[in-house]
């Protein structure tokens, strides 16, 4: 005997498992174990988001009622997948070059980075969804319901609400917890990912379960099966060509236009080869999945009293024979395909919401603040995590107001119906270069404005958004303006009549707008991308060089994209160019590859407007325009052959440009290092020949005097000789001469004894040092010797240069695989950045003055023994303060660094 | 505008387009045989119908699963798997 | 009474020599060691001479040397210079500048104490 307790308990433990699933999955992949975490299985089991509750429930319910017109839900996608050489194949590409984080950024990047049109889609999406949501709750809380209705004896009948509350609160814990870990939408949510291809697999199980169960133990195999269907009274269903054919195209939209299938179809995409097997796979899945549907639905029909609600056959029928385990797994499939479409749903709607209507708020709260402005990501983050609480109360509120009252399959209609509003401006981007913002816009507004007016609104009932008389009359007895018969057509089916003069209407005001209109050059560059995604050559710039500061790029990308990455991002770029460090030049096409990075995170249309904010000025010349507009093949072939050779010119000229400046530098360098080195022997030979000379006259000196002058004499040769150990030592690491002691030894101790080095030096004002004592218990293979004489310099030097009123050095350890990173950021005004190039050169001492007490040798030496010890030491920009990485390997390296 | 292609093609290359040809009448093929039921209303039983369409839905999935064969290597990505794993 | 010499120079150890070696010879030495402030002590002291070194703390001995030479007060006080770089356009640029005498580090005392008392006609 069920109980619900039992019901409960399963319910919970099966809800701990995905949260155990996505935690394994989320650790594998920090660990960078990705593996079968992206196979083209885990891809396809995705797409099975596709089914939601009201395909798992709801297609019995629709078989039972209309036939075999059922399947047009499945064949419609299909279709699609079938013929992914025309249109996935692109959208994944697109997704993947233009680092696309929803459908409606790709609409607003395709139509010149508009936002106008990404707020449009992302509020067609909310509304258009926030039924299909209300939807899932509703099956969830009526499959509950069934359990208890059955056994009205044993248990009290649970309360319907309070379990629509647990369950939404549930989705948006497990939603907020695994869709939000991480920002860039290119890391993807693996966690998320494999729970729901879990659930794919168990839905898929168990409505195969029930099908065998009815065609080989209700019925007497297939071809007893197939005369109960003929005998039963679905076989009364008559073919409507109408609806059979808006069916299909309808649901061969919305699979495209879905914010969750564009999520799992395009987003979470890693690999376009996925797509080829998912072009036979996903089919194969929804075949099985519709493949028992109608024996179900005939089983129930037959078996079940009259007026038994058929959306709910797949659990009623197995309760009818006893058999409760199958009903249970039948309850947990039902479970699955509505909690993993919620789940994605709401991911989906997030990220647009705070994308394309949060974020533009909130930049332009602070205006010219993109530089300065604090962490971008909380402030992403938060509003992903607020926005998908909002949605799934959104979906609970419609679920009390609707009252659950309608047929499953309705409300999933006119849901498919209004995102597929989003069909004509996402095929015109991908294929038509004349297709212009206007015209989306106008397609847009227009067919969700028809799709409201016949459909959504009308589908409350008579007296609750439209009045009878306005159904029957026309709005002010206009007629031809009845919601369901508009311009006095009659007689129509009222889906297929909504489907028609939307669409309609849509693609007529879409190409209309489109032709009429003249798109700005933003729109006119984008339009080429997407629509010649294919030919990789088609590289048009989106910006025309600004006076962009790298550093100020650097500063907003560390904000955006997190720290690591953004220096990972700038030091690749700067390599690149043949540059050393973090900044590198920027060039129109970097600051492109910057975007496309940031867009990944934000959205196209905020990230092009936080550019604009930094970069300033027209973001596309003329010059850049001509070039999309004269693509003839030729010419592309040969500009990108001279681009390719005028790209080699440029970076070969910077490098010998830098090496020259370089040089020169050094030799005004050498010049005043020879003066240098000649004043800093001279002065203490001064001090030792004039006293010694004082000595040597004995008898005229007291015997104090001659124990201080001696001493003087003492130190200065000491002094001397430090001074000759710095300039030998360098020579002989330069020299590759050195001899490296190499040997285990914890990071922690080394920083300990270099920082109780430093503590003795005289200093105006203190310097507080911040450690992370767990940070640094790293064990590592190094010379460290040498390392601490590295750390000492460097804290040393912070202890001398740093400017601040209460001068702070933070010292921040990171193991990055087989490498460990050693920051150390004070919090003075830092290093400028012509002086960047030059502070690790020997000889080179910022100021003039002899303050620093040494010869400008530290950092040369510094970063002499961290290259023989297979790191490197370096400057690192954009920190506040003065700050400086040392990077070194955890093992001796094995090639030999002394080359 | 595509870049230039030469007039004529090797054999293999041929096929190769061949191929994405035929991945590209596919859907056109399906959709044609799902929307023949329309033409044929009322005769036979719904049965003949279930078995008919299940059919046709057999045979687009295996033709799809032959063609992904072959296509599967045209998809060298483009841009190669970039910091996927991010370090 | 003996001649006042005021030192400018910032090593303590080199003023602590110097100090010696002109003390015992009869002269009251003064000192200052910062570039900055050095015209403001010499025009506050009047000294009989001025040794003076080059590379001193926030100014050099050279711009000190060429606005002494540019006021009436000073335009012939005896200014001898010091300098660590033995270099000779360093020597051209005291004789430019209008140092009196020039002499590199290190020097001798004797070679000191005779320059001085040369620059101070005694």
């Amino acid at each position: 005997m069920l109980t619900f307790n039992l019901l409960v308990f399963v319910c919970v433990l099966y809800v701990a498992l995905l949260f155990l699933v996505a935690f394994a999955a989320e650790k594998r992949a920090e660990q960078g174990r990705l593996g079968w975490l992206r196979s083209p299985t885990v891809y396809t089991l995705s797409l099975s988001i596709y089914c939601t509750a009201w395909t798992f429930y709801g297609a019995v319910g629709y078989a039972a009622r209309s036939g075999l017109e059922f399947v047009t839900i499945y064949l419609g996608p299909t279709l699609v997948m079938v013929g992914w050489w025309w249109v996935v194949r692109k959208l994944v590409r697109i997704g993947r070059t233009q680092r696309i984080t929803s459908i409606a950024d790709l609409i607003s990047s395709r139509y010149g980075k508009s936002n106008l049109l990404g707020v449009i889609v992302t509020v067609m999406a909310v509304i258009g969804s926030t039924p299909y949501i209300a939807l899932q709750l509703q099956s969830v809380t009526l499959s509950f319901a069934v359990f208890a209705s059955d056994r009205p004896e044993g248990w009290a009948v649970p309360d319907l609400n309070s379990t629509a509350v647990w369950v939404a609160a549930g989705l948006a814990l497990f939603t907020i917890l695994f869709g939000t870990r991480n920002l860039d939408a290119n890391e993807r949510h693996h966690g998320v990912v494999t729970a729901i291809a879990l659930e794919a697999v168990v839905k898929l199980v168990a409505l195969l379960a029930v099908g065998i169960f009815v065609v080989w133990g209700v019925a007497a195999g297939p071809s007893d099966m197939l005369s109960r269907i003929e005998a039963s009274p679905i076989a009364d269903w008559q073919l409507n060509g109408g609806r059979w054919a808006t069916l299909i195209f309808l649901s061969a939209a919305a699979f495209l236009c879905l914010p969750r299938m564009f999520q799992v179809l395009v987003v979470e995409n890693s690999d376009e080869r996925h797509v080829a097997t998912a072009s036979w796979a996903f089919p194969l899945y929804v075949f099985l999945m519709s493949l028992f549907v109608m024996p179900i639905a005939v089983a129930g029909l037959s078996e079940l009293p009259a007026g038994t609600n058929p959306d709910l056959f797949v659990l009623t029928v197995p309760l009818l024979f006893d058999q409760e385990g199958l009903a249970m797994l039948s309850f947990l499939g039902g479970f699955s395909s509505a909690t993993s479409m919620v789940i994605v749903a709401a991911i989906a709607l997030s990220t647009m919401v705070s994308n394309h209507i949060v974020m533009p708020i909130w930049l332009s709260a602070r205006r010219g603040g993109a530089s300065m402005s604090g962490d971008v990501r909380n402030v992403v983050l938060r509003s992903r995590r607020v926005s998908i609480g909002a949605v799934l109360a959104l979906g609970y509120f419609y679920y009390r107001f609707s009252g659950g009252g309608e047929a499953l399959a309705a409300i999933g209609l006119i849901s498919f119906t209004g995102v597929a509003q989003i069909l004509p401006a996402l095929l015109g981007g991908i294929f038509w270069r004349g297709a212009s913002r206007v015209g989306a816009a106008l397609g847009l507004v227009i067919g969700f404005a028809v799709w409201g007016y016949t459909m959504f609104l009308p589908s409350f009932g008579e007296s609750y958004v439209m009045s009878a008389g306005l159904l029957s009359e026309g709005p002010w007895g206009f007629g031809w303006l009845r919601p369901r018969a508009l311009f006095g057509i009659e007689g129509i089916d009222p889906l297929v009549h909504a489907v028609f003069w939307s669409m309609s209407l849509n693609v007529i005001a879409f190409v209309l707008g489109s032709l009429a209109s003249f798109p700005g050059p933003l729109e006119r560059l984008q339009s080429a991308q997407f629509v010649n995604v294919d030919d990789h050559s088609a590289s048009a710039r989106g910006w025309s060089g600004g006076a962009a500061e790298a550093e100020d790029l650097l500063v907003m990308a560390q904000r955006i994209i997190g720290a690591e990455e953004a220096q990972a991002l700038f030091q690749t770029e700067a390599r690149a160019q043949g540059k050393y460090g973090y900044l590198p030049d920027t060039t129109p096409d970097f600051i492109r590859t910057l975007e496309r990075e940031l867009s990944g995170s934000v959205g196209a249309a905020t990230a092009h407007a936080m550019m604009g904010q930094i970069v300033g000025g027209a973001s596309v010349s003329v010059q850049d325009l001509m070039a999309v507009a004269d693509e003839t093949a030729q010419m592309l072939e040969y500009s990108s052959q001279l681009e390719a050779k005028s790209a080699e010119l440029t970076r070969t000229a910077r490098q010998l440009r830098e090496a020259n400046e370089k040089l020169t530098e050094l030799s005004v360098q050498k010049d005043a290092f020879l003066s240098q080195i000649s004043h800093e022997l001279r002065t203490p030979m001064t001090s030792i020949r004039a006293f010694s000379e004082i000595l040597m006259e004995r008898g005229e000196v007291r015997p104090e005097e001659l124990t201080r002058y001696s001493s003087i004499i003492h130190d200065e040769a000491i002094r001397l000789t430090r001074l000759l150990d710095d300039l030998l030592d360098l020579s002989v690491l330069e020299n590759g001469q050195v001899s490296l002691n190499w040997q285990k030894g914890g990071l922690h101790d080394v920083l300990d004894r270099a920082v109780a080095a430093t503590g003795s030096m005289p200093a105006e004002r203190p310097l507080t040092i911040h450690r992370d004592a767990a940070a640094e218990t790293v064990t590592l293979t190094t010379d460290t010797d040498r390392l601490r004489q590295v750390f000492i310099n460097l804290i040393a030097n912070a202890r001398k240069y740093c400017d601040a009123e209460k001068p702070e050095l933070r010292i921040e350890v990171r193991r990055r695989g087989a490498v460990v990173q050693v920051d150390f950021i004070d919090n003075g005004t830092g290093i400028p950045k012509k002086s960047q190039n030059l502070i690790f050169e020997k000889f080179s001492r910022l100021t003039d003055q002899a303050a620093a007490g040494g010869a400008g040798l530290g950092l040369a030496i510094s970063r002499e023994i961290m290259v023989k010890l297979g790191g490197q030491v370096g400057y690192l920009p954009g920190q506040g303060g003065a700050a400086f990485r040392v990077t070194l390997p955890l093992t001796q390296p094995q090639t030999d660094a002394a080359e | 505008m595509r870049s230039p292609h030469p007039l004529f093609v090797a054999r293999h290359g041929y096929r190769r387009r061949r191929i994405i040809d035929a991945a590209r009448v596919l859907p056109l093929l399906g959709a044609f045989l799902l929307f023949l039921p329309l033409l044929w209303v009322g005769e036979g039983g719904t049965h003949i119908g279930v078995v008919y369409l299940f059919a046709i839905w057999a045979g687009l999935i295996v033709a799809a699963f032959f063609l992904s064969l072959y296509l599967r290597h045209e998809l060298a990505n483009p841009d190669p798997p970039q910091d996927e794993e991010a370090g | 009474m003996g001649k006042r010499v005021l030192l400018i120079e910032d090593e303590p150890n080199i003023i602590e020599a110097i100090r010696f070696v002109l003390s015992r010879a009869g002269y009251v030495v003064d000192t200052h060691s910062d570039g900055s402030t050095a015209l403001a002590a010499i025009r506050a002291k009047k000294p009989d001479m001025v040794i003076l070194d080059v590379m001193l703390p926030n100014r050099s001995g050279y711009d000190i040397l060429r606005d002494l030479r540019a006021e009436a007060a000073t335009v012939a006080l005896p200014v001898l210079m010091l300098t660590a770089r033995g270099q000779k356009k360093d020597r051209e640029m005291a004789e430019r500048y209008g140092a009196s005498r020039y002499m590199t580090k290190p020097f001798s005392n004797a070679e000191m104490i005779g320059t001085v008392t040369e620059l101070l006609g005694q």
